[in-house]
């Protein structure tokens, strides 16, 4: 049985199950993101939110879920019908596909792979297509705008979070994001990133959110102003796999900060056990603070939007990291910016 | 498995160029274009050059492919009429894919290179070390000068192009957002009482 395993049909058959494993704690985070989401708006807005569907309205995002997949199909007329239905599909493979790099714990991960946090990236920035084709497939007025505003808004602050991530890369001294992590050990809460890297934290959020469509920034769906935007003519299963890949998005980000900033698996108290869980708890924390960020702060206005994104984020993400560059080769401070294995 | 993932890189790399040439809408042609590009980094990943891989579909396909797909969607060109006149370029592109053909040939043929000629191209650091680090020992401390310089011509044409494009309006109200976060609220409002029947 254990030479089956080496040979490349075991290999095959691991990696299919690994990406089922993965492929199934996504979707269901998704479903509890979902309602998790609008438990707190419901929360900030004194309202009760989902309570019907199931116990304490558990349910509820199943009971959506089949019901948008069990809506009619409409195809709005002189639609391009490939790239129309390619769209969804796109978004909510793209979403999925970056999950394959995430480490969860040491050595639960898909793909170790040396430029994890460039393939990540790569990926992400591959999202806006789905929002661009979508938007241009449905040959239709608000659907065009809304994803003309989006490939600019997207395009502007990847370059932020590039910048940022550069950051964090001169300081672990690698690519691969276990070694990002375990650079980070050491005297638990205060040798994580986010201390070294405090003032970048506040941007890579900021633009995280940017990137992900989130309020206050989701102007290529602001529905006072463009219907639902790229999504307007999208109906049934293909509007649920949009909606689905943006919260798979949102979690892939949440994920990110808790790698990058927080330690990923690393316990926040010296002496505890590190774990998955860990992990898992930060990625919780960061989707409250999401969801908190919808309920609270009103909509930006798109220019206000582009001169946030070139006119102070990459001016300050850029000298961060001439900035991080000296602090990490002249070792200052212990080296505390320098936590590369080999340097 | 290689064989067979590279035959499959290629392969899409070609049916999509020739696709780009020939699709029948511009926005399907970029489309094509960017599938192109995705195989070319798949190909690059064969040739354990994830660096380069991961570059190229973060810069062309995340960046510049993002704005062609921009700028060809709001173009209303009739591409019925310029696509016919495509016979027209057949003799220089047939020129071109002569001498990028005799320059395979000459690579892949019988050639001898001088060991000089050998010793000057570009090798790898060392073996051992991944290409990431590779890329940037021989960038940043073996040619920061070349470097440095070509960041600068590349700055100046940025700057040009800038101050080609650049109009002033004065017209156009904008947003000082300094002097907006600077106002007294003390003075920009004022409290009044208002008498019923009498006005301000």
């Amino acid at each position: 049985m254990a030479e089956f395993w080496q040979s490349s049909w075991g290999i095959a058959l691991i990696l299919l199950a690994q990406g089922l494993a993965i492929i199934a704690f996504v979707m269901l985070s998704l479903v509890y993101m979902v309602y998790g989401d609008r438990k707190i708006w419901a929360a900030v807005q004194m309202r009760r939110g989902p309570n019907v569907v199931g116990p304490w309205g558990l349910l509820q995002t199943f009971a959506d879920a089949l019901k948008f997949v069990v809506k009619e199909v409409v195809v709005p007329a002189g639609a391009d019908r490939f790239v129309f239905f390619l769209a969804p599909f796109l978004s909510m493979t793209l979403a999925l596909l970056a999950f394959v790099a995430i480490p969860f714990a040491p050595g639960w991960v898909m793909a170790d792979l040396n430029v994890a946090i460039l393939f990540i990236f790569a990926v992400s920035s591959l999202e806006v297509y789905g929002v661009i084709m979508g938007g241009w497939a449905s040959n239709s007025k608000y659907p065009f705008l809304g994803s003309l505003r989006s490939a600019a808004q997207m395009i502007s602050y990847e370059v932020s979070l590039g910048l940022i991530i550069i950051g964090v890369i001169i300081s672990a001294g690698s690519m691969n994001l276990t070694a990002i992590v375990e650079a980070q050990r050491g005297a638990g809460v205060l040798s994580w990133f986010w201390l070294a890297h405090l003032p970048m934290l506040a941007l890579f959020f900021i633009s995280a959110l940017a990137e992900t469509n989130r309020p206050p920034f989701d102007l290529p769906e602001a529905e006072s102003e463009l219907v639902a935007g790229f999504m307007s003519e999208y109906s049934s299963t293909a509007y649920l796999l949009f909606m689905a890949g943006e919260y798979i998005a949102i979690w892939l980000m949440c994920a990110l900060i808790s790698l990058l900033f927080f330690g990923g698996w690393l316990s926040p108290i010296p002496g505890l056990p590190d774990g998955a869980l860990w992990m898992f708890l930060k990625m919780v924390f960061w989707f409250f603070m999401f969801a908190m960020v919808k309920a609270i702060v009103p909509r930006y206005r798109y220019d206000q939007l582009m001169r946030v994104g070139w006119k102070v984020f990459l001016p300050l993400s850029l000298a961060w990291v001439v900035i991080v560059a000296f602090l990490a080769r002249f070792e200052v401070a212990g080296g505390f910016w320098a936590r590369a294995a080999g340097m | 498995m290689i064989t067979f993932a590279f035959y499959l890189f290629a392969i899409t790399v070609c049916l999509s160029g020739i696709m780009v040439v020939m699709a029948r809408h511009p926005v399907h042609s970029v489309l094509w274009l960017i599938l192109a590009f995705i195989s070319a980094a798949g190909l690059f990943i064969l040739l354990s050059a994830e660096f380069v891989a991961m570059l190229l579909i973060i810069v062309y396909v995340g960046a510049v492919a993002v704005l062609f797909l921009f700028v060809v969607m709001m173009l209303d060109v009739d591409f019925g009429s310029l696509k016919s006149q495509l016979v027209r370029y057949v003799p220089v592109g047939g020129l071109i894919a002569l001498i990028l053909l005799a320059v395979l040939a000459i690579a892949f043929g019988d050639w001898q290179s001088a060991d000089d000629a050998l010793a000057m191209r570009a090798v790898p650091v060392e073996p051992g070390v991944q290409n990431t680090p590779g890329i940037g020992m021989v960038l940043y401390d073996q040619y920061i000068l070349p470097f440095q310089v070509s960041g600068l011509i590349l700055l100046v044409a940025m700057i040009g192009a800038i101050t080609l494009t650049m109009r002033h309006r004065r017209d156009i109200k904008r947003q000082d957002v300094l002097a907006q976060m600077h106002r007294d609220p003390a003075k920009a409002m004022q409290l009044r009482d208002v008498k019923p029947g009498q006005g301000l």
